[in-house]
């Protein structure tokens, strides 16, 4: 296990090394500078500006600096907020962000599941095609509709909760609703889907030919099997939710790391741009391997 | 005392101390929506106008503003000028302080004129300080002693500035953020975070109490401010809300007392069910098509530029388009700037009928007809009104000339690469001037300011009367000959002017000593809720 672990560690430094190499060089191809702005600087002014910023050199001894940097730790400074390096932006962005991505992943899960069960035990009944409907509603209204609805009703007709803003429990909630819904909805089909393949297995034929009540059938006999294919979803759907969550953070005015990432993009901060990716990657990485172990644990075939 | 008693008495404890806490805890607090998150609050370095937002509470220049946006003592508690108007002595305030309690003086201010033009410092706005003496020189490296800078501290409290010309809006120039003084000593201890919460002092009206990036800006009274007992906002809140849409649902859910544009695409629902809030004021800011002139068709070919001009109905695209009660575009320089007289097209004025028909006249003149229409492109940065702006001006021309316009858009760091490329026929632009004076606008067409010039628009006659609006010390005759200037630039039309900008505020009416004015200034030391 240990040994699997460490093994996979070391292929991880390759892959985020292509992608730190891959998206320096994407970067530098889209047109237009950090410094390109509706007033464009006197050629002197440029001058200084590249030089304090070290875009004069050529681009492979950039790359080289910047490589060298990373492995330091350091991103550097943004190029666009002059008053903080990247990292500080990211180590103030990623705690929204976890904590939204989290508390959606789990409220996704436990609504997910709880519905996905109800369908399958009563498949193809009313209530089946209810939970189902809703569930396909989830999916289809789009966070950027829904995300607005429940601001005018929570927010600005019933004045419950605030429009905006961070700092405080209340402003989770419409956040985390927003950026579950879809996902409640994938976990509640996905969940039906494998309770009813896993119902039909032999072995749950076993059980109930023995007699066991339903309940312990579910709880003791069904639910690993039936949480595999959930828990292959787990790990990109939290490295997306936490990554993808730049419409919400626009909507709701949240101060998490999705807006830099494509705030960055768009304004050629070239330092914030590679920052993000470089952590993005590292989050994806190991959320599939802390997805591979877990499925050792659940699934006593798998052994590493 | 039973215990009876005691709980009757529990009600009328509870009313008081609530009282007593509401007494103690009333500070005036205002939340105001700002825009983009500020990329920085370093006077040297920020280059937008959420962060002069901010800074402008922060700061006080030699020159501050009133309300109303117009210039006053600020600092500075007068000033005089040489005879040739180049060398002006300014007397600072005994009670200046820093929010940390320490004298203002001249120093301070010198220190921040050098620090702004310092190579080292990169400062993007460097080139607003280029009126003072050897501020150039110093900017492009090529004087190396900063002592050489036409700035000197005669004593704590008075400071001398020399221009390389007689520059008539100077004061303007000073109430910028790139004049503020700083305090080099915290700069010096804190290096590039001078400007976090608890190591930046500032001298203005209020002091930085916290701030969290991309969520909100908190500034408190400056204790030590010299005016400080007529300032009624204890706490004043920028809110980073880029989303105009968000921005707008805040408001309404009363969690902002000012916003900081309102949606276009709102502004009839915001006329109708908020009537009372909404503030709609001229702006000093020009939106214009500029004409390639390096490039056919328009190169060398008046007639043309004057057709497509003259084929629009700005009215139209004012009323119907933009809605934002913006004023339709006649000519370069916005109304509204100081001592300064605007000037127009002429033919502008005419009828429509009669301006339509010249249009098609000059249009044949130009060489096109209905079988032999131009064909052209036109370049705008991805964004709802500009597309909006770019279709109705295409069937304009098509319904009147025939044109045959194709649309380009880009997205913004990519449209300011054609523009300074010059990869574009027509291209939509926008320009909002910095400070109230008619040069801002005039010298982006000079033939020796670079890239900065839209069209690549060079005439001798133009440059030469900006030169001599330059060295003009009389007012009088200097607008004259900027008067002139746009006079002729109007005449050559290496640009269409489309409209002037307005500014959108939503404003909580409890809000009291708000002022419109064309500035958009609204410092939050003159409000009160």
């Amino acid at each position: 296990m240990l040994s699997y672990f460490a093994k996979r560690i070391a292929s991880s430094i390759p892959t985020l090394f292509i992608i730190i190499t891959i998206a320096f060089f994407m970067i530098r191809l889209a047109p237009g500078g950090p410094f390109d702005s509706e007033r464009p600087v006197p050629a002197e002014i440029a001058a200084n500006l590249e030089k304090v910023y070290h875009l004069n050199d050529p681009l492979p001894v950039q790359y080289g600096y910047y490589l060298l940097n990373v492995l330091k730790g350091d991103f550097g400074p943004s190029f666009k907020y002059h008053d903080f390096t990247v990292s500080e932006l990211i180590a103030q962005g990623f705690p929204v962000s976890i904590q939204l991505g989290l508390l959606a992943i789990l409220l996704s899960l436990m609504i997910g599941v709880l519905f996905g069960v109800i369908a399958a035990l009563r498949q193809n009944s009313a209530i089946d095609y209810l939970v189902m409907g809703l569930a396909m509603t989830g999916i289809t209204i789009p966070n950027f509709v829904m995300a607005p609805i429940l601001i005018l009703l929570f927010g600005v007709f019933w004045g419950l909760l605030p429009t905006s803003g961070w700092g405080e429990l209340k402003h989770m909630v419409l956040p985390v609703i927003v950026l579950s819904l879809p996902q409640i909805a994938t976990v509640a089909r996905m969940t039906r889907a494998s309770l009813i393949e896993t119902l039909n297995m032999p072995y749950i034929r076993t059980a109930k030919a023995k007699g066991l009540p339903t309940r312990l059938i579910l709880s003791r006999h069904a639910s690993r099997a039936t949480l595999l294919p959930i828990l292959s979803w787990l790990g990109p759907a939290t490295a997306a939710i936490i990554t993808g969550s730049v419409v919400v953070e626009t909507i709701f005015g949240l101060p998490g790391i999705g807006r830099h990432f494509i705030n960055g993009a768009l304004n050629r901060d070239y330092t914030l741009v590679m920052g993000v990716v470089v952590f993005y990657g590292f989050l994806i990485i190991l959320m599939n391997l802390l997805v591979d172990l877990l499925y050792a644990w659940l699934d006593p075939r798998i052994k590493y | 005392m039973k215990i009876s008693q005691k709980l009757l008495f529990l009600p009328v404890l509870i009313l008081f101390s609530s009282i007593v806490s509401t007494a103690v805890n009333a500070e005036m607090v205002i939340h105001r929506g700002n825009g983009a998150e500020p990329e920085t609050l370093d006077i040297h370095k920020s280059t937008g106008v959420p962060e002069a937002n901010i800074q402008r509470d922060l700061f006080e220049g030699l020159i501050s503003e009133a309300a109303d946006g117009s210039l006053i003592p600020g600092a500075a508690e007068s000033w005089a000028t040489s005879e040739d108007a180049k060398l002006w002595t300014f007397k600072l305030r005994q009670n200046g302080k820093w929010s940390d309690g320490t004298q203002v003086t001249a120093n301070d201010f010198l220190n921040g004129f050098q620090r702004a033009l310092l190579p080292a410092t990169a400062s993007e706005y460097a080139f607003i300080l280029w009126p003072i003496k050897n501020a150039k020189a110093i900017s492009k490296g090529e004087i190396n002693d900063i002592n050489d800078l036409g700035v000197k501290a005669v004593d704590d409290f008075t400071l001398e500035i020399a221009l390389e010309n007689p520059t008539p809006f100077l004061t303007g120039l000073l109430s910028h953020h790139m004049a503020y003084p700083v305090p080099v000593a915290k700069i010096k201890e804190h290096g590039k975070k001078w400007t976090r919460p608890g190591n930046l002092i500032s001298n203005g009206p209020y002091q930085l109490a916290d701030w969290k990036p991309q969520s909100k800006i908190i500034l408190t009274k400056n204790p030590h401010y010299r005016d400080h007992d007529a300032i009624e906002v204890d706490n004043v809140y920028f809110h980073p809300i880029e989303d105009k849409a968000t921005e707008l649902k805040r408001f309404r859910a009363d969690e902002l007392d000012i916003t900081d544009d309102v949606p276009s695409d709102q502004i009839a629902w915001v006329k109708k069910n908020l009537g009372d809030a909404f503030r709609n004021t001229p702006y000093i800011g020009t939106y214009y098509l500029a004409m390639n002139l390096e490039q056919a068709p328009f190169k060398d070919n008046l007639a043309l530029r004057k057709a497509l001009s003259f084929a629009i109905d700005r009215n139209i695209l004012t009323d119907k388009v933009t809605k934002a009660g913006e004023l339709p575009g006649l000519g370069w320089v916005p109304p509204g700037m100081n001592g300064y007289t605007s000037q127009t097209i002429p033919e502008l004025a005419l009828e429509k009928k009669e301006r339509v028909a010249l249009a098609k006249k000059l249009y044949e003149e130009a060489g096109y007809s209905k079988d032999k229409p131009l064909e052209v492109e036109l370049l705008y940065n991805t964004s709802e009104n500009h597309k909006k702006i770019a279709i109705a001006l295409s069937a304009m021309w098509k319904q009147t000339l025939g044109v045959k316009v194709s649309l380009r858009n880009e997205e913004w760091k990519v449209y300011l690469n054609s523009r300074s490329q010059k990869q574009f026929q027509l291209i939509r632009s926008g320009w909002i001037g910095d400070y109230n004076d008619a040069s801002n606008f005039l010298d982006l067409f000079r033939s020796d300011v670079g890239t900065i010039n839209p069209s690549g628009y060079k005439n001798q006659n133009y440059d030469k009367l900006l030169k001599q609006a330059e060295i003009e010390t009389d007012a009088k005759q200097r607008a004259e000959f900027m008067q002139s200037a746009e006079k002729l630039l109007l005449a050559d039309m290496p640009l269409i002017p489309i409209y002037y900008y307005t500014t959108q505020h939503l404003l909580n009416p409890k809000i009291k000593g708000w002022e419109d004015n064309v500035m958009d200034i609204h410092p939050t030391r003159y409000l009160a809720k």
